[in-house]
């Protein structure tokens, strides 16, 4: 293993990071106080409990799950678009590097971003509502898990994108309204039953219905099920990776 | 000397079935300046991007230290840098960092003594803290040089280096390939500028349309494909070429009084001294005689020439 190169990418990556911390935590931030504002204390005070759960803490791990998802394809799709549209990838792919060692590198660092945000996300509702985690371990098994495997497909997005637009396509048309959509802000078991049915159609309702249980106990399908989903696009991910650097497809034609 | 790189019928084609290169096959000495010349979209790029893993190639072999560039990645990468045509950098990254990343992507602990050595070697220790964007063409060339230098490579690649660099800088270029390839690294630079490659290189080639046409010393291809002209100062203007003359196919300046002739230095005889004799044989004096031999640009151009006339023959 080139551990040395590994190290190159992730802190390259993270230091980008860090040079624009403020705009990278800010944003997540005040969206997140924003969803508080408007559907935790304007619309929230109209719905009172969620499964007994008070519907501001309810509405907490789907909120999370939502910036997870958004900014771990953003932070790796962007990261390895980059290079590609600068052309600095050259030195990567003239580096001893296997594909492996550069996914490790690019989706490492993004997820790290994810994670971190993800943690300030946590603090930051806690200024506005409860919120209890019964299950730690199984809610960072969770946060890793999804940080990692959406990373993983953001760098696939980075590899096929032909723009910078091309970038926020599938997150805006694809990811946004899948997580709306899979019980962020509710319980599948508010819709008719026609609506529950092509929820259970929804991969991201396994995520943050798994999330959800690890801080309250409640979900909307069994925990088993949504660890299985989340393992599943991981494994689909890092096929259609391996597969595409195998083929040299968009990279090295 | 033993051959630092070989390459073997190499082919690569890209998706639209552009036959980027046909059936290559190179060899390139340790210890060379190797110059790759080519008018633009010959394949110059294609190839040494293909030695450095950057496109896959579709068929044949390339080997490095005689060990396989596809099935010995990590060995043959270590010991190969690339300095690309384009300024491809991270703009809002310092020198300092882009440097040590460079080192650190090929696998080598960080050896900050090595870097701060090899930035003051290229002038460029007092811009360490600089960002990219911060810089000149000229120095962020060298960037490309640094980077491409951060791990001690024995085999490099310079692809156009003086590419759209003004005429003080190109020499200071010069300088540095001359002083890299003293310390040991084998260059192989690719080149449109025919001074470059006249001025750096021990031995060239000639790659047109994808195929390489021609691999020799410099000195020896210009001296066996390199034609000399005389030119004879005359003190009174040439009245007519009825005369003893009139057997040479020269060819007169406005004043008719420089004679000039070419003849080829791969012929085992050259007509100079009949061509002397007669001039002073139709009654004119001889005020000066000077010789220019042709440069490697021209037979370059004349090999590409050819080379294109034959694929349109075929």
């Amino acid at each position: 293993m080139n551990w040395y190169g590994i190290k190159a990418i992730y802190i390259h990556e993270m230091e980008r990071f860090r040079r624009t911390l403020f705009q990278s935590l800010a944003s997540p931030i005040i969206t997140t106080s924003l969803y508080f504002v408007v559907f935790g204390s304007a619309i929230g005070s109209r719905i009172t409990e969620i499964d007994g759960i008070n519907y501001g803490s309810y509405i907490v791990p789907g909120m999370i799950m939502l910036t997870i998802l958004t900014q771990s394809i953003s932070n790796a799709s962007f990261a390895f678009y980059f290079p590609r549209f600068t052309n600095t990838i050259y030195e990567i792919l003239a580096a001893p590097l296997s594909s492996f060692e550069i996914v490790l590198g690019f989706v490492g660092a993004a997820a790290s971003k994810s994670l971190i945000i993800g943690c300030v996300i946590i603090l930051t509702a806690n200024f506005f509502v409860d919120v209890r985690i019964d299950h730690p371990l199984l809610m960072m098994f969770f946060l890793i898990l999804t940080s990692i495997t959406f990373a993983l497909f953001g760098f696939i997005i980075g590899m096929y994108a032909e723009g910078f637009e091309g970038l926020q396509i599938i997150p805006i048309l694809i990811i946004t309204p899948l997580v709306f959509l899979g019980g962020s802000f509710y319980s599948i078991n508010m819709l008719p039953e026609f609506w529950q049915k092509i929820s259970l159609l929804n991969p991201v309702l396994y995520l943050i219905s798994g999330f959800r249980y690890s801080f309250y106990e409640v979900s909307d399908v069994s925990l088993l099920t949504s660890t299985l989903t989340i393992l599943t696009i991981l494994i689909g991910c890092i096929i259609f990776i391996t597969y595409t650097f195998s083929k040299g497809y968009r990279i090295k034609d | 000397m033993k051959n630092i790189l070989e390459i073997n019928n190499v082919t690569k084609f890209y998706k639209n079935s552009v036959k980027a290169l046909e059936d290559v096959n190179l060899n390139i000495k340790e210890g060379e300046i190797f110059a790759l010349l080519g008018p633009n979209g010959a394949g110059k790029s294609t190839l040494i991007n293909s030695i450095c893993g950057i496109v896959n190639f579709n068929t044949g072999t390339i080997k490095i230290n005689n060990m396989d560039i596809v099935k010995n990645y990590r060995t043959t990468r270590k010991i190969t840098g690339i300095v690309p045509q384009e300024l491809n950098l991270e703009s809002f990254e310092t020198v300092w960092n882009n440097v040590n990343y460079s080192r650190g992507l090929f696998g080598k602990k960080p050896d900050h003594n090595y870097i701060e050595k090899l930035l003051k070697q290229l002038s460029l220790w007092d811009k360490k803290d600089n960002k990219i964007k911060e810089l000149s063409g000229g120095m962020k060339r060298r960037v490309l040089i640094a980077k491409a230098l951060s791990h001690q490579p024995k085999l490099l690649f310079l692809d156009e280096p003086t590419a759209s660099v003004d005429v003080e800088l190109r020499k200071d270029m010069w300088d540095v390939v001359k002083k890299l390839n003293k310390d040991g690294v084998t260059i192989i630079l690719t080149t449109h500028y025919i001074e470059e490659a006249e001025e750096l290189s021990d031995r060239v080639a000639v790659i047109n349309d994808g195929k390489i046409i021609l691999v020799d010393e410099k000195d020896k291809l210009i001296k066996k494909l390199g034609e000399k002209t005389i030119k004879i100062e005359l003190f009174e203007s040439v009245e007519n070429i009825n005369g003893n003359l009139s057997k040479y196919n020269f060819t007169l300046d406005q004043t008719n009084k420089i004679i000039s002739h070419t003849y080829n230095l791969n012929s085992n005889t050259t007509d100079i001294t009949e061509l002397l004799n007669d001039v002073k044989k139709d009654g004119y004096k001889i005020k000066d005689i000077n010789t220019e031999q042709s440069s490697l640009e021209e037979i370059f151009i004349k090999l590409i020439k050819e080379n294109n006339n034959e694929l349109v023959r075929n």
